[in-house]
């Protein structure tokens, strides 16, 4: 436990670290009131709001541990959203459209899965091509419109609230810590993480590297099924235009914030969860604060920046060179045995 | 002399790759460097072509002290390098490869038509006749190797170092290139052939240099040495010495039960089908120069490449071995030659290292409790003595022999019934291989089967209980008790018709 | 003479656009007229010059997902400037595009400087260029100024009344322009090189740093002169314009022919790929009946069938190991 508060250390930090500097800005940014049987104030609904991005990253963390990415995630919410819509339009009721929301993200998971795993394309060309096409597939569903549904059953996934607590943020909750606990109480973690690292060496020890990635990507088709389900349940209506619109691209920058290595690996589906926290924060910092959303992406790009610097396999090395120059300059005579390559 | 090299040096760290070497090149000459991998022929090449700094020595052309620091600066002094597979661009045309840097320019674009003419003024005297236009990746391995020798002789033109260029080469072709080195040779170069088929060495080459452990063993004229001598330089120490301390009892395994059966077992272009019986508790040995077949024969064991004709009986039934997972459930285990790439992986700890493969074979939803996984860890960092501060530690960080322990524990920690080591000693200190091979003789004890792949002969000798002998990818030889000396497997891998196996 | 494999993609797409302009024209016979045609490089003309600077990146092995943002920069910064300030929209033109390639050029020397993925480089720069467009205003603003109209109505009107305007000459000059780039200087060499294999071009001799700054800064100025074209093409600037038009550009590389993970490819083709795409947006325009979602589902279909032909070509173009003498 006190390992894997280690490794969230960062990210609590820099989280903590933003609640303070908006606070600055704007005092009664941790203020919270119960009210009407729910819980308000902006922490609250950053919580809410940062659910799909959330419930995204969890499953992007799977995927790029195994040195893969997905991009079709956002396109893929749009999909199942619009499932769900067109069966509750149908009048077909709650629960089938949620289940056929969540098939229709584990088909499209399993199509990347099959892509990347039997036909051997790279995960950013694989994953690209239903990121392209996807969004189409949904307005065939919607045919267009923004479909529309009055089901308060199915409204209260995205607007309702469980003793107070907004139920998105409990989704993201139930699920970040369900996928955790299956990862680190099974040995799913460690065989993702292992073909992450070296999928030859891995395979040599009789993993099924196949059909681990058709499940990781499966799993993040899974979560994108679930993030669907929340924005189409808030706005009560699917828009397959708009709906989970370039949000790959934050769900990939929440798990690179948590710390996440592109290049595979060991991963923390917590410090991922963080990474959407923070992003969630700035967002609603910056409009709370009095800045203008402008900043947003700005900040963005310079918390990527931050994290390539901190990242770069390079600059330990650059580091090492400077020292070793520094210590050959230091003496008379050369005698270092570099390996130039 | 064009090329002198005295007392040169280099380590990295825990190796010394070598150890004040001497070589001679003279204008005209076909020299030979050979040796098993990790001799220090690589290191001697990168340290000429500028990819290494040396530590120590002298390296002097036409009598001038040079020190390239960069391929580049290697090909303008005037040696050029072929390597045998990261050489030119495939996706490229053989013009452009041919030209690349200094293409021709009209107005300050390139000038496809003169880059074409001068692509095959190159190419004159190699005795090809190819369109220049094409790419490169769309011609045969030997043509794409004259081309890189090509570009190679335009801008150095002094000296040219061949790393094994007849590596994935048939007959026909090797013809080819060797006519092509010929030519070259008759226009006065210096050419340095590095390769492990010593047909072609004795086919080609003035003079020959052994290297072995970083240190030169020999440098003779080609037609003064015969096979025999020049593999006893290769592999062993002094035999005489090795055969005299040898007191492995090579009579125990007639008795045993058979574990594993393969019968016609091959695939085309890999090994030529092979009969191999392995008993209970046996140690086989596997000897056979670098590229014969014996890494491969342990792939298709182990179902990395899958067989394409021949059966696999275990304990008399037929089993398929199509993938490392269906010869794991057969109760094989396979510790591969390239640690870093094959072997372990580098940022998971010791402990999950170890139970690797172990957890794949229960499956992702049993876990190995993590007790249990303490346990194993601290039992095989005892037992094998793996150098760490602790189980949690990344098995990247550790040295190239304890890696090779973790890897022996994976396996260990599986209790197989026929474990294949390819190599398992090498890149190993003393201690550690001493340890290795004590631990092969403790787990034989233990009814397991072993097959040993290694390039160091007295290992062999002093570990197997049969030696298989293989080359040019087939099995020639098998040897048993008494027959197994390290004379008799130089043989084996030296006279072509030596006592083929039935 | 049997042609090059490498062709074979390139071959495709042109049949591919030619059959399907030849269907269109089966159903529609209007399709074929200069109206048509004219209008298909004009609409598309931002896309193709995007896409050039695309295809070079591509051919490096790399990504670059900043240029949409850029494009809606570049508009902006247009806009503002000329609303602002006095300066004559030529130098406005000229700033931008350096502000275009030095930002191009910093997300190269980034990737190689910290030897991070492209992917992850550029998509800071993505942040970042729709951000500084946001800074400058959050409004579309429109562009008022007689050179700007000037620009906006020059055309060549084609027999047949089609309009060719000054702003798809401008796309086929970037074709030819970035063609001679990557195919005809030792720089083109270079990038070549890097797709096929970084550590093979440094043997080679390539530069792979400088040569990596070079590629990003092409497309970044690449993205500028887009965005100046969109500019003229749109007449306004706005912060949200051509969201998702980096990956449009990708898939219509793609579709031209270039192989995603470098080395291979035509810039040529890659004006294909966008008129090939322009085309099935002007069917379903003709057509009436059929939605607009069906160009998506039809370019991803498209993207499909090219990744899985570069993916099978390469398998056959892979030398087998030589054959065994037993």
């Amino acid at each position: 436990m006190t390992r894997a508060l280690r490794r969230c250390l960062p990210q609590i930090l820099t989280l903590l670290a933003l609640v303070a500097l908006v606070s600055i800005f704007f005092p009664q940014f941790l203020a919270i009131s119960f009210e009407n049987g729910r819980l308000t104030g902006p922490v609250v609904d950053i919580v809410k709001r940062g659910a799909p991005v959330a419930l995204l990253a969890i499953g992007m963390t799977l995927v790029i541990a195994t040195r893969g990415i997905d991009l079709s995630v956002g396109t893929v919410m749009a999909i199942s959203g619009a499932v769900a819509a067109w069966t509750l339009a149908a009048g077909w009721g709650v629960f089938p459209a949620v289940l056929l929301a969540i098939v229709a993200g584990l088909t499209c998971g399993l199509w990347n899965g099959c892509l990347v795993a039997y036909v051997g394309i790279q995960p950013i060309v694989a994953t690209l091509i239903l990121m392209t096409s996807g969004r189409g597939i949904a307005q065939l569903i919607t045919e267009g419109r923004i479909l529309t549904f009055s089901d308060p059953a199915f409204a209260w996934i995205g607007s309702g609230t469980v003793a107070g607590v907004p139920v998105p943020a409990l989704l993201w909750l139930v699920t970040g810590i369900a996928v955790a606990f299956i990862m680190r109480r099974t040995a799913l973690g460690l065989l993702v993480e292992a073909i992450g690292i070296n999928r030859s060496a891995s395979t040599v020890a009789g993993i099924n590297a196949r059909v681990l990635l058709i499940a990781v990507y499966a799993a993040s088709g899974f979560c994108a099924a679930l993030a669907g389900i929340v924005a189409t349940a808030d706005i009560r209506g699917a828009d397959a235009n708009n709906a989970g619109l370039w949000l790959e691209l934050d769900a990939i920058l929440a798990v690179v914030i948590g710390g996440n290595s592109l290049l595979g690996g060991r991963f923390s589906v917590a410090a991922s969860i963080l990474g959407a926290l923070i992003i969630q924060t700035v967002d609603t910092g910056i409009l709370l604060a009095g800045f203008p959303s402008e900043y947003n992406l700005v900040i963005k790009a310079g918390l990527v920046l931050v994290i390539l610097l901190v990242q770069s396999p390079n600059l330990s090395q650059h580091w090492h060179w400077l020292r070793m120059e520094i210590r050959r300059q230091r003496e008379p005579k050369p005698i270092g045995s570099r390996d130039t390559r | 002399m064009l090329l002198t090299i005295r007392d040169l040096s280099k380590s990295f760290p825990g190796t010394k790759a070598l150890d004040s070497v001497d070589f001679d090149l003279a204008a005209g000459e076909v020299h030979a460097l050979l040796g098993e991998n990790g001799a220090g022929k690589s290191t001697l090449i990168k340290c000429l072509t500028g990819a290494y700094r040396r530590d120590e020595g002298d390296i002097r052309l036409d009598g001038e002290p040079i020190s390239p620091g960069s391929t580049a600066e290697a090909q303008s002094l005037g040696i050029g390098t072929v390597y045998q597979e990261v050489n030119l661009l495939d996706n490229l045309t053989v013009a452009k490869n041919l030209t690349f840097g200094r293409e021709p320019r009209r107005f300050g674009l390139i000038d496809g038509r003169a880059q074409r003419a001068e692509a095959r003024r190159m190419l004159e005297g190699y005795g090809l006749d190819i369109d220049v236009g094409r790419d490169l990746g769309s011609y045969s391995v030997a043509i794409r190797q004259i081309v890189a020798i090509a570009r190679a002789v335009e801008l150095s033109g002094k000296i040219l170092i061949l790393d094994e260029p007849t590596a994935s080469l048939d007959a026909a072709e090797t013809r080819m290139l060797f006519d092509v080195v010929r030519g070259l040779r008759d226009r006065g170069l210096g050419i340095v052939f590095v390769s492990h088929f010593l047909d072609q060495v004795f086919e080609l080459t003035d003079r020959v240099t052994v290297l072995r452990n970083g240190a030169k063993i020999v440098t003779e004229k080609t037609a003064e040495l015969d096979r025999v001598a020049l593999i006893r330089h290769m592999l062993g120490r002094e035999l005489e010495e090795v055969e005299a301390e040898q007191g492995a009892d090579h009579t125990r395994s007639e008795a045993r039960r058979t574990v594993v059966d393969f019968k016609g077992y091959g695939r085309d272009g890999l090994v030529d089908p092979f009969d191999l019986t392995v008993r209970e508790g046996e140690v086989i040995g596997l000897a056979g120069l670098l590229g014969s077949g014996r890494t491969e024969t342990a792939e298709l064991m182990f179902g990395i490449r899958a067989a394409q004709r021949g059966e696999a009986k275990v304990d008399g039934e037929p089993v398929s071995l199509t993938s490392p997972r269906e010869a794991i459930a057969a109760g094989f285990g396979f510790a591969p030659e390239e640690r870093k790439t094959d072997g372990i992986v580098a940022d998971l700890s010791v402990r999950e290292n170890i139970i690797l493969a172990l957890q794949a074979r229960r499956g992702w939803a049993k876990p190995v409790p993590r007790a249990e996984q303490a346990r194993l860890a601290e039992t095989y960092i005892k037992r094998l003595d793996i150098r760490t501060s602790d189980a949690e530690k990344a098995v990247g960080e550790l040295s190239g022999g304890n890696q090779q322990k973790v890897v022996l524990a994976r396996w260990l920690a599986m209790n197989p019934r026929f474990l294949i080591l390819d190599e398992p000693t090498r890149g190993v200190d003393v201690g550690a291989h001493a340890e290795i091979l004590r631990l092969i003789g403790e787990i034989t004890e233990g009814g397991m089967s072993v097959l040993v792949i290694s390039s160091e002969l007295d290992e062999l000798v002093a570990a197997s209980d049969r030696i298989i002998v293989v080359r040019d990818r087939a099995h020639v030889a098998e040897l048993s008790g008494v027959e197994i000396t390290s004379g008799a497997i130089v043989t084996a891998i030296a006279a072509p018709d030596a006592g083929k196996v039935a | 003479m049997r042609p090059n494999p490498r062709l074979y993609p390139l071959l495709a797409t042109i049949a591919i656009f030619f059959t399907a302009y030849l269907l269109c024209w089966l159903q529609f016979p209007f399709m074929l007229s200069t109206r048509v045609v004219g209008n298909l490089l004009t609409d598309n003309a931002y896309l193709g010059i995007v896409a050039v600077g695309m295809t070079v990146v591509i051919l490096s092995g790399g990504i670059d997902l900043s240029v949409g943002s850029v494009i809606a920069f570049s508009g902006v910064f247009i806009a503002v400037m000329l609303r602002d300030t006095g300066l004559h929209p030529i130098i406005v033109f000229a700033l931008l595009l350096v502000v275009t390639t030095a930002f191009g050029a910093v997300m190269g020397a980034i990737i190689h400087g910290l030897a991070m993925p492209a992917f992850i480089v550029t998509l800071a720069g993505m942040f970042l260029a729709r951000g500084a467009a946001y800074m400058l205003t959050i409004d579309s603003v429109p562009i008022d100024h007689a050179f700007f109209e000037a620009l906006q109505d020059s055309h060549w009107r084609m027999p047949g009344g089609g309009r060719f305007t000054l702003i798809g000459a401008l796309m086929l000059l970037a074709i030819a322009g970035g063609a001679l780039v990557a195919h005809r200087t030792r720089f083109g060499a270079s990038v070549f090189a890097i797709g096929g294999g970084p550590d093979t071009a440094r043997l080679m001799g390539v530069e792979v740093g400088r040569t990596t700054i070079g590629i990003y800064a092409f497309s970044g100025l690449m993205a500028g002169l887009s965005g100046i074209v969109f500019a003229i093409y749109t007449g306004s600037g706005y912060p949200l314009a051509t969201v998702g038009t980096e990956l449009t550009a990708i898939a219509a590389v793609v579709i031209g022919g270039t192989l995603l993970t470098g080395g291979a490819g035509y810039v040529v083709g890659t004006l294909f790929g966008v008129l090939t795409m322009g085309l099935i947006q002007t069917y379903i325009v003709f057509d009436g009946t059929l939605s607009s979602w069906w160009t998506k589902i039809v370019i991803g279909v498209l993207l499909l069938c090219f990744i899985l032909l570069q993916k099978s070509l390469l398998r056959i173009a892979t030398p087998v190991r030589a054959s065994s003498e037993g």
